[in-house]
């Protein structure tokens, strides 16, 4: 693909007419899906998809286009100039912006990750036997992922990647689960069957019989892949510039009444891992780390270069939509392994689930505890408790009542699908606060 | 709708194969804004390929395509037949051709007005228009205006005879206002997502629109917070929405029922052995799933599975009757159930969703619901949502509340919020609003499956009095 995309972002530059400025981008995938439930295949399938994405400026005005590539040249060079050209009819039509993003020149750059995948053939003889004996649902999606893009500056970009993820949960016949996720580039069947006997032996733990507790304010320890959860709610009204800057952002307070955090939270934009690209879709590099919440104290938001403009401050390069892509929470001082003993008495959650927003100007998110949750008394982990739903601040429990971090990051990738497989995850510890609302 | 002859594609593939079925879906998504009086987007989004499927040894294997030569879709068939082979080995369900009915058909969206009928520079100027009319003032700190058309081509032609044809122009109209005093913010909006043409940017309703939002995100500012109570709850049609949605209609999918979701949205309180027994509601909550309301979202004809799609009753009298599962969950779990086999586009395979599923009208008028309640408070238009992954805990949060005292509405709240547990709260509905409260809405971005599927839905409803709810303000 990385051929074809040269191919036509060249055309499209060879072509533009004086006074037009162009960007181009390109994303795609090809990909295996597998689909579990009850340990069996339930759904099985590939996908190729690729898109062109066109962006043209002129006289301060601006458009954008993009299209379904099929791979084939001649096919995907007539679609791109034909879409061209409707962009250079509609583009004088249209209001003026005044916020609008040139193409520049901030360098180029070309990443390949090569991976050692299943074959599609071989994937489903490969992952059933390590999951029989047990009751699964889950999803396999494996494949190359690829984006790049160029513009009229000279700026060029590519990176494509091989990846795979098994993403499950594991469930009991009461119905308590368990989550996993296998993921990585080298597929390894011994590492694969450990994660899963890891699985299996925690849902083990969930067959002691269950306890029901109350709603009320809880000491709680949140488990790194629920603490994950909490990371991604910044990327929706939290750490985002333009999202502040319109009223519309869980930080305002920070920015407006300097209100802070606790000490021990440290939020950063950290692209040292190297599993996403650093370059957003008009090509920008990212600085490598970004603090935001450093000790406590909001620092940077993430501003792009549209932003930039509108509002009159420094660009950092972040994405269009000014989300974060590749989170690191940092690790504190609480050892890990000492974590049940240090709730004494409360409860230890290790998901969350359907996190929302509800009172965003207030930083008060509500959402549901789910998976291999317990009770803990006496230091011991006594029970599984039902579901609850919580409802609490940001600055409760990254505030006032984060009591400690523990001191190792997990990786947690990014499983979701909706505009094909994402790349990245959150890295995060988990957090033990001195109270956690619990309410229904 | 392409060079693209699906029918001779079909007859090109040749694979030793029980069943082959190819759907072809092209897709343009155009995008016009206009925020803080400048344009942020004006985009149009092509999506164009094909879903290969193949049954064979009991299993269905799909190749999702962009390369569009019967050469390519061949070979893609060859991959599909491989992977429907694999997953023979470890199956869930042994299924045969009875769960691709034979169909053949046609849909087309109504509307009057054609995506034609407005040209780029024309709707940049209405949305222009629009963000006037919701800046009332310097306290609106942010407002957009957004105008969302998709034209949408789906072909299904099939080995056993299949062959449907529908073309939709959907439309999505958005305004919205963010209203700043103080530490103070408050947000209202209005949307509308219909099967219509053009004629949704008549501009005196636009403008009018644009206007009650602004206004009423400024009466915002002022306003008490919601008290923190138990009461009764009177819920507008744009609330009732979100709560059919999440409360009713992903609990009723049998794929979730089936467990098929248990890994990523979730499981079910309901059960395959509640169909005909358990009381979702009170006597007066009747659902149906309804693809023929006039201009509602996801109306359709046909559903990807090949089903005819018809209006039924899920709930009746109260009482669960039927389940939100297309052809292949009902073959598995022998649960009657609706045409509502969809995929997102070809790039995903079908699975039960929902449609248009609607809370049927009452008999009262809004004034003689209002005049019933003693002391509540109503809300209007979803701004929160989340539930448990059984469909039985939820909490929203809408954007505009009334105090309801005495039987007349007084002062206006912010921060209305309210949580119950799904049966319950059904079961203590206790009055709905006539066909003169019923309103239709929709959204585009109902989440579900593996991998993942943001697909289109519509929810219509009249006004609800619920009792005795947990009702909260803000933090």
């Amino acid at each position: 693909m990385e051929q074809l995309f040269n191919q036509l972002s060249e055309t499209l530059l060879n072509n533009l007419h004086s006074g037009e400025q162009l960007k181009v981008a390109i994303g795609g995938e090809n990909s295996q899906f597998v689909r579990f439930s009850q340990s069996k295949v339930r759904q099985s399938g590939l996908v190729d998809d690729a898109s062109l994405d066109i962006i043209l400026i002129k006289d301060g005005r601006t458009c954008s286009g993009s299209f379904t590539l099929t791979g084939n040249i001649d096919v995907d060079e007539a679609t791109a100039m034909a879409e061209m050209n409707r962009l250079r009819a509609e583009v004088g039509t249209l209001p003026k912006d005044p916020f609008v993003v040139m193409p520049e020149d901030t360098g180029s750059s070309r990443e390949e990750h090569n991976g050692n995948l299943l074959s599609a053939e071989e994937t489903v003889s490969a992952l059933s036997p390590a999951m029989q004996g047990v009751d699964l649902a889950g999803i396999w999606a494996s494949g190359r992922i690829f984006s790049g893009n160029a513009n009229s500056a000279g700026q060029k970009h590519w990176f494509a990647t091989d990846t795979f993820s098994l993403d499950y949960s594991l469930i009991t016949p009461d119905e308590r689960m368990v989550k996993g996720t296998y993921a990585g580039s080298y597929w390894e069947r011994s590492e694969y069957e450990k994660n899963m006997a890891k699985s299996i032996a925690k849902l083990r733990m969930m067959e002691k019989p269950g306890k029901k507790i109350k709603p009320g304010s809880y000491r709680t320890y949140i488990a790194p892949a629920g603490v994950a959860d909490i990371v991604g709610m910044f990327s929706w009204g939290g750490v985002g510039e333009a999202s502040i800057q319109q009223g519309d952002s869980s930080l305002c307070k920070m920015r407006q009444n300097g209100i802070k955090m606790s000490p021990c939270f440290t939020l950063s934009e950290d692209f040292t891992s190297g599993i996403v690209p650093r370059f957003n879709s008009n090509g920008e590099l990212a600085p490598e780390k970004l603090d935001l919440i450093l000790a406590g104290s909001l620092k940077n938001t993430l501003v792009s270069s549209r932003t930039a403009k509108e509002y009159g401050v420094q660009s950092n390069y972040a994405g269009e939509g000014e989300s974060l892509r590749s989170p690191v929470l940092s690790p504190g001082e609480l050892n890990e392994d000492e974590v049940v003993k240090k709730i004494d008495n409360g409860i230890y959650l290790s998901n969350l689930h359907y996190l929302n927003w509800s009172d965003r100007p207030g930083g008060r998110i509500t959402g549901m505890t789910r998976y291999a949750c317990f009770w803990v008394e006496n230091g011991e982990v006594v029970a599984p408790i039902e579901n609850m739903r919580f409802d609490d601040s940001i600055y409760n429990f990254f505030g006032k009542n984060l009591e400690a971090v523990t001191d190792k990051a997990h990786l947690h990738p990014t499983v979701e699908t909706y505009d094909g497989r994402e790349l990245g995850g959150v890295s995060c510890p988990g957090i033990l606060l001195k109270s956690f609302e619990l309410t229904l | 709708m392409s060079n693209l002859n699906l029918q001779d594609a079909l007859s090109a593939i040749d694979i030793q194969a029980d069943w082959v079925g190819l759907r072809e879906v092209k897709e343009s998504t155009t995008y016009r804004i206009i925020r803080d009086g400048n344009p942020q987007a004006n985009s149009r989004g092509a999506d164009h390929g094909v879903m290969v499927e193949v049954l064979a040894d009991g299993q269905f294997g799909y190749y999702g395509c962009n390369k569009l030569d019967h050469g390519s879709i061949a070979k893609a068939a060859e991959k599909a037949l491989q992977q429907a082979k694999a997953a023979a080995k470890n199956p869930l369900f042994e299924f045969t051709a009875e769960a691709r009915p034979v169909t053949k058909g046609k849909f087309q969206s109504p509307f009057q007005q054609s995506a034609e009928a407005l040209s780029a520079g024309k709707l940049n100027e209405i949305m222009l228009k629009a963000y006037h009319q919701l800046k009332v003032n310097d306290q609106i700190v942010s407002a957009h205006a957004m105008a969302m058309i998709i034209e949408t081509e789906s072909n299904f032609v099939s080995s056993n005879g299949s062959d449907v044809e529908q073309n939709f122009l959907m439309v999505q109209s958005d305004y919205s206002a963010m209203a700043n005093k103080g530490n103070i913010y408050q947000r209202r909006t209005d949307n509308h997502c219909l099967q219509i043409g053009m004629e949704e940017f008549d501009e005196d309703m636009v403008l009018a629109r644009a206007n009650r939002v602004g206004e009423q995100a400024l009466e915002l500012l002022d306003a008490d917070d919601c008290p923190t109570e138990n009461t009764n709850l009177v819920l507008a049609p744009d609330q009732m929405m979100l709560q059919i949605h999440e409360s009713v209609g992903h609990a009723l999918e049998v794929d979730r029922i089936l467990g098929d979701e248990r890994n990523y949205a979730g499981w079910s309180f309901v059960r395959e052995a509640d169909f005909g027994k358990l009381q979702y509601g009170s006597k007066i909550m009747n659902i149906t799933f309804d693809p023929t309301v006039d201009n509602q979202f996801a109306c359709y004809g046909y559903d990807d599975g090949g089903l005819k799609a018809e209006r039924d009753f899920i709930i009746k009298d109260g009482l669960l009757v039927k389940g939100l599962g297309g052809k292949e969950s009902q073959l598995r779990s022998g649960v009657p159930g609706v045409a509502n086999f969809r995929a997102s586009s070809w790039n995903r395979a079908p699975i039960d969703r929902m449609a248009n599923l609607n809370l049927e009208p009452g008999d009262s008028t809004f004034d003689e619901i209002i005049a019933a309640v003693d002391h509540g408070v109503y809300m209007e238009t979803n701004r929160s949502w989340s539930i448990d992954d059984y469909r039985n805990k939820f909490q929203f949060g809408c954007e505009y509340g009334k105090l309801i005292e005495n039987g007349k509405l007084t002062k206006t709240l912010k921060n209305p919020n309210y949580r119950a547990i799904s049966n319950p709260f059904w079961n203590s509905l206790k009055m709905l609003g006539n066909q003169d409260t019923f309103e239709v809405y929709g959204t585009p971005y109902c989440g579900k499956g593996e991998p993942n599927q943001a697909i289109r839905v519509g929810h219509a409803s009249p006004v609800c009095l619920f009792e005795n709810v947990e009702v909260f303000g803000g933090a």
